[in-house]
């Protein structure tokens, strides 16, 4: 090797040394800024667990708020919250999905549908204030629910209209085009094709994204505060079955209620330190429920999505 | 291979009732794009018609004519007629159904695109939009479809097992016998061999060399040793339009044309 060889693989070696500089850099930028995260996640995290895990036992689930900090439970909050989210479900799947199925395989490309897709990518980023108020003069005054579990549900359904519409459509988008002809080119109806194939092939997708708009929802507190949830409230809605024909009612439907984020609000905004701990309690199982619920989304989309691969 | 009707002169000699279909002035648009010019060819009953060209000539495009794929798609226009013997339909016709074709016309694509179903479910699945019910009847339609395709002694033994789990040539011959299992009058081929390696090539060659028995068989290849191996008639097509339509062993042996001549020899391609 003569001496210039040796000089350019000299340079050659401190060019790829300053390159590499830049990788190590980023590398522990990226880190760095991955460890707020989750380090800022873990920190509120623990603080909740310390303070509220010694507080939760059986009884604060099946106890109704009380002046007693001691005897308070969140009976009345997480049976809102459930029934809450039964009909913010019940609403926000079927318009959601029906919604994503019509934009994507039935809406002509034409101005029209450009400016409802506009809007409707927008509706994801409105306050949730907003559709608080929304809800406040249509469902509440308008239709006349009232206060109710009805009128908090449709709120929260037309909140995360948007995410479910959005995980439709790109759930249904990522079904490759050689699927869908397949079907087309066998006789198959545009109904058939959504109904046989493209609903069941983005089921996991469409799933997912229900469970996280769901997630979104149950701790929402502005616009279930602004339709006038109660923030103490002793009693549950009546029990959806009956001993009679027709065995079922909806009578808890237009019952008052409470949830879970509204019940923490009370305790926190409670001078005497016992209720802070209640508050710690409740917010511990709130994030429990959410997170339970990403994690079922992440399963789910695991496992019905093993058997598809274009 | 009958000859007495070759199509040195395609239009006269031959009683239509050998045409499965005729194409006459057939032009189509993707929007303002013109991809077909003024086609006019036939298909023979029960023969192979092979479609070779360069990339881009149309002969996907054509094919796709044939079962109105293009109907799903916003902004393509069709001009021209496809005829259907024996009724004599323009399947192009605005008042015929798109899916009432496609009931007819079954198209067996480039990919092997099975659903993510079972075996069964997708051989039946024609079958089922047809709206056949009954068991036994999808049952013995599946398995004369499988056998059809020649893949009924692979699969007898785990007809509910998903479709992914066969390999790529076993998938293209179950896309095959979904596409017969509704008995069609014509099977369109898009390139099928072009995913798959030349063991499952040779073993769809023969398999469409069986079937010209039942149905007559349009096909498009950009293998022209496979035009030649598999077709009866063959048309060579270039920027949108047919140059040169003919029996295959007269295309590829003395081609009329000198541009058909120079693709086949390779000097243009």
């Amino acid at each position: 090797m003569s001496d210039s060889d040796a000089q350019n693989l000299r340079e050659v070696r401190a060019i790829i040394a300053r390159h590499k500089l830049g990788d190590l850099i980023f590398l522990v930028t990226g880190l760095l800024v991955l460890m707020i995260a989750v380090l800022t996640f873990i920190a509120l995290f623990s603080h909740m667990l310390i303070d509220g895990l010694p507080r939760l036992s059986w009884d604060f689930f099946t106890s109704f708020p009380s002046r007693r900090p001691g005897s308070a439970g969140i009976l009345s909050a997480w049976v809102g919250t459930t029934l809450v989210m039964i009909v913010t479900a019940a609403a926000a799947v079927p318009l959601g999905v029906g919604a994503g199925i019509y934009l994507e395989e039935y809406a002509p490309k034409n101005i029209l549908t450009e400016i409802i897709e506009i809007n409707v990518t927008n509706l994801a980023g409105v306050p949730s204030i907003i559709y608080g108020l929304l809800a406040l003069s249509l469902f509440v005054h308008q239709l006349g629910f009232g206060q109710s579990i009805l009128s908090a549900g449709l709120a929260l359904a037309l909140l995360i209209l948007p995410i479910v519409i959005v995980a439709t459509r790109e759930a249904i988008r990522a079904i490759p085009v050689t699927i869908r002809e397949g079907a087309y080119a066998l006789g198959a109806t545009k109904w058939q094709t959504v109904s046989d194939h493209l609903l069941p092939y983005s089921a996991a997708g469409i799933l997912t994204g229900i469970i996280i708009g769901l997630a979104r929802a149950i701790g929402e507190t502005a616009p279930i505060i602004t339709i006038g949830a109660l923030t103490f409230i002793a009693f549950l809605p009546p029990s959806p079955f009956k001993e009679e024909f027709p065995y079922i009612s909806f009578e808890w439907l237009m019952a008052p209620f409470t949830v879970m984020p509204i019940q923490m609000f009370n305790w926190v905004s409670r001078p005497e330190e016992a209720f802070q701990v209640n508050a710690a309690a409740a917010g511990l199982v709130l994030v429990i429920m959410t997170l339970t619920m990403n994690a079922l989304a992440i399963y789910l989309r695991y496992r019905m999505r093993k058997n598809l691969k274009w | 291979m009958v000859k007495d009707f070759s199509s040195e002169h395609p239009v006269g000699d031959v009683s239509p009732s050998q045409y499965k279909s005729e194409v006459r002035n057939l032009s189509f648009y993707y929007g303002s794009f013109s991809a077909l010019k003024n086609i006019n060819m036939m298909l023979h009953e029960k023969k192979v018609t092979a479609l070779i060209g360069p990339s881009g000539c149309g002969k996907s495009t054509f094919l796709r004519c044939f079962n109105r794929m293009h109907d799903l798609y916003p902004g393509n226009r069709y001009m021209g007629d496809i005829i259907l013997h024996p009724d004599n339909v323009n399947i192009l016709s605005r008042s015929v159904d798109p899916i009432e074709v496609r009931m007819r016309i079954s198209m067996v694509f480039q990919k092997p695109n099975p659903f993510p179903k079972s075996i069964y479910e997708n051989v039946a699945y024609g079958l089922r939009v047809r709206g056949v019910r009954r068991r036994a009847i999808l049952d013995e339609k599946v398995e004369d479809a499988l056998r059809g395709a020649a893949l009924w002694d692979e699969v007898k033994d785990r007809l509910h097992q998903l479709a992914y789990n066969l390999s790529g040539g076993q998938q293209q011959r179950l896309c095959i016998a979904r596409a017969l299992a509704t008995d069609p009058e014509i099977l369109l081929f898009d390139e099928p061999t072009s995913a798959l390696d030349p063991i499952a090539t040779a073993s769809i060659e023969e398999l469409i060399a069986d079937l010209k028995d039942k149905v007559t068989i349009l096909i498009v290849t950009h293998n022209m040793q496979q035009a030649a191996r598999v077709s009866d008639y063959t048309a060579y097509m270039y920027l949108g339009e047919v140059i040169e339509f003919g029996v295959t062993d007269t295309i590829f042996i003395k081609p009329k044309n000198k541009q058909t001549e120079d693709y086949i020899t390779g000097r243009f391609g």
